[in-house]
């Protein structure tokens, strides 16, 4: 197979094929309802989800066993961050943070298995998420402040002339943090894939194969590294949000 | 190498499966990004909120609340811990004054044992030296009388050696010496 990718045109990559969408039983239309790759690896994380803090709590041990000190660093691990990022009054919004968190973070480490299908990576997902904690904040911050919520925007610490000037800035800013929130974890997911990829496809050159399984290796981990990094961002980000909405004021 | 090479041809595969799906989507360039190709986002966006959902509810109902609880139990368990080890703490504080104090008693206890001993003792080393100071002196005054009898006794057979060896002495000198005076003598000069 190899050689016959060498022999057509020189190299040829793939890099994005690992991102298409394809149903799992046959046919070739993807209707909304269609059960796909997207599916299955929705359904994975859900069950990996599911063992790791269903399962693995199943002892309720005072002292806990491994699987349940690792469940319960994940829950200390988001209960502090929301608590120390936005606040005592944010912890009743921790059930819906940690779960954003858990699925992120292990639809990442799923996509880090060779031929899985990396659901984080599309725009589709990652958008939904980010407009999830958009509306979710804006609503939130109007239905707690009403209208006090508005002195987000304006910078009551700046000089009186500066404050138009800022409440534009803020205004912008804010609408963009969803743009930002959603491409930084679909960019990256999608990044390290495609590169871990390409630096693959160089090893079908033998003189080569040496260096690029190396690169692929050290890309790997680099990937395992930012799979946990972007979740985290992403989790922190939230709850700085949150922070907004229940403190509008600087 | 092995391992390239299947992925390549898991490549392949998926490379068919690309094909096909870009005829289904009016023949569009394989080498866009998929995921920019709009028609799966339906597809993408339900299931995704159905994992969500699903997540949420594991949280939610059985995995927060369990975890929650352990930790409650676990800083309870710590705090009574705690609680506990410093009463025994406290316990142990008492134990030792309280071991502290028998112990000094019983150093009061066997000093005072030890003070009566010693005296007890003195009274019966006292007695028993007077009782033997009475005995050597007993003694010695019958050891002086044995002595005075045997000096005296000894002073008497001089008496009479001197006599008998006088009269001897005298008669051998050819006299004849009446007994009374030559023993009179003797005597006298014994006193001289």
């Amino acid at each position: 197979m190899a050689d016959e990718v060498y022999k057509d045109d020189g190299l040829v990559f793939h890099p994005m094929d690992q991102f298409i969408v394809t149903p799992l039983f046959g046919g070739t239309e993807v209707h909304w309802y269609t059960i796909t790759n997207v599916t299955l690896w929705l359904a994975l994380a859900v069950a990996a989800i599911a063992a790791m803090m269903v399962f693995g709590t199943r002892g309720r041990a005072t002292v806990p066993s491994k699987s349940q000190s690792i469940a319960e660093l994940a829950y200390t691990f988001i209960h502090k961050m929301v608590e120390d990022v936005a606040g005592k009054d944010a912890l009743k919004f921790f059930p819906y943070i940690m779960t954003l968190f858990m699925f992120i973070v292990f639809a990442n480490f799923l996509g880090l298995i060779p031929m899985a299908f990396t659901t984080t990576s599309h725009i589709a997902v990652t958008a939904v998420l980010a407009m999830g904690v958009f509306l979710t904040v804006t609503i939130l911050g109007f239905v707690k402040n009403g209208a006090g919520f508005l002195g987000l925007f304006w910078v009551s610490s700046a000089p009186l002339p500066l404050r138009p000037v800022l409440a534009v800035i803020e205004i912008i800013s804010y609408f963009v943090r969803p743009v930002s929130h959603s491409i930084r974890l679909a960019g990256n997911m999608m990044a390290g894939h495609a590169v871990l990829k390409v630096f693959a496809g160089f090893a079908a050159i033998t003189a080569v194969a040496p260096i690029s399984v190396l690169a692929v290796t050290a890309m790997y981990g680099l990937e395992v590294l930012v799979s946990f990094i972007q979740a985290y961002v992403f989790t922190i980000l939230t709850c700085v949000y949150l922070k907004d909405a229940l403190h509008p004021h600087h | 190498m092995a391992d390239t090479t299947e992925s390549h041809g898991a490549d392949g595969a998926t490379d068919a499966a690309h094909g096909a799906a870009d005829a289904a989507h009016g023949g569009a360039e394989a080498v866009g990004m998929p995921q920019l190709d709009f028609s799966t986002f339906p597809n993408q966006i339900f299931w995704l909120i159905v994992a969500l959902i699903a997540i949420y509810m594991i949280l939610n109902k059985v995995a927060l609340p369990r975890i929650a609880s352990v930790l409650a139990d676990r800083q309870g368990a710590i705090t009574s811990d705690i609680a506990a080890a410093e009463e025994l703490k406290l316990k142990a504080v008492e134990a030792e004054a309280a071991y502290e104090k028998a112990l000094a008693s019983a150093r009061a206890e066997s000093a005072e044992i030890i003070a009566a001993a010693r005296q007890e003792i003195q009274v019966e080393l006292d007695e028993a030296i007077a009782k033997a100071d009475a005995e050597i002196s007993e003694r010695a005054a019958q050891s002086e009388k044995a002595i005075g009898e045997i000096q005296a006794g000894a002073m008497e057979s001089v008496e009479a050696v001197a006599k008998s060896t006088a009269g001897e002495i005298v008669s051998a000198l050819g006299l004849s010496a009446d007994r009374a005076a030559v023993d009179g003598a003797v005597a006298a000069r014994l006193k001289g």
